[in-house]
């Protein structure tokens, strides 16, 4: 593992998938720099994408006049990130389980499954226009539809 | 073989349709997009039900929204009466498929030969 002084950043991203695309590019540039591991980096980057897609198109719904405030710190045990957009937020508790019924023939809802898949804690705020996510470097994956922190 | 441009390239085999992903990421909704377009005009130049291949061999990312496009793919061949079959999928990839159980919804083989044997 690379030893590197914590790292932590904020900006604010426009409402467009090519903003997201970029954050998503240089975020995960820089986890790769820090010595995360190829399986941390896809599981960060799918999660990342799937929140700032989630923010930008159910949150801000594609509003040129509206950001996603996205925060993130790098340190030597974990990646963390904040994404907030400027929508009325939603309750993750409202979601479908896409992997139930009818549910798993349908083409949308499951980007909040694989978040919760792939990242170690994924937590709303209570507005639920915020998340909060954690991956812990060197951790098995993925524990199957079994969300470690997931609320 | 046909190359479409620019994302994925077809092969029509003697029983099969085999339409393979160029691109290693699959993510922009307009890629997406281009993509289900493309798809699409092949399901629909069928003349009856066929039996569509999609080779994943080249794709190292994808996002939930081309599960999605999977979905509408899967639906509107079975509509036609057609047969999909997915393959040459790589293990990170497969996972995300397991999480969101649609290794139960999916024919999914190891490579091309065993999808068109299938």
């Amino acid at each position: 593992m690379t030893s590197r002084a914590p790292i932590s950043c904020t900006m604010n991203v426009a409402s467009t998938l090519t903003a997201s695309e970029a954050v998503c590019h240089l975020i995960m540039a820089m986890l790769d720099e820090s010595g995360f591991s190829k399986e941390d980096i896809f599981a960060a980057h799918l999660a990342l994408e799937e929140a700032l897609i989630n923010a930008i198109r159910h949150g801000n719904e594609m509003d040129p006049d509206k950001e996603v405030k996205v925060s993130y710190s790098v340190d030597s045990e974990k990646f963390e990130v904040w994404i907030e957009d400027e929508g009325t937020g939603f309750d993750p508790k409202s979601v479908p389980d896409p992997r139930c019924g009818d549910n798993l023939y349908k083409p949308n809802g499951r980007g909040l499954l694989l978040m919760c898949s792939y990242m170690d804690v994924v937590e709303h705020g209570e507005r639920g226009n915020r998340v909060h996510m954690i991956r812990y470097r060197n951790k098995p994956s993925v524990v199957h539809g079994v969300p470690k922190t997931c609320r | 073989m046909a190359q479409i441009k620019p994302r994925v390239s077809v092969k029509y085999a003697e029983n099969a349709t085999i339409v393979s992903f160029v691109d290693e990421k699959i993510l922009e909704e307009t890629d997406i997009r281009a993509l289900q377009e493309t798809i699409m005009s092949v399901i629909e130049s069928a003349s009856g039900g066929m039996n569509m291949i999609l080779d994943f061999g080249n794709v190292r990312f994808l996002s939930s929204a081309v599960l999605g496009l999977l979905i509408r793919i899967s639906k509107r061949i079975y509509e036609r009466d057609g047969r999909l079959k997915l393959c040459n999928i790589n293990p990170k990839i497969y996972e995300v498929f397991k999480i969101t159980r649609l290794t139960k919804t999916f024919d999914i083989y190891d490579d091309v030969d065993s999808a068109v044997d299938g």
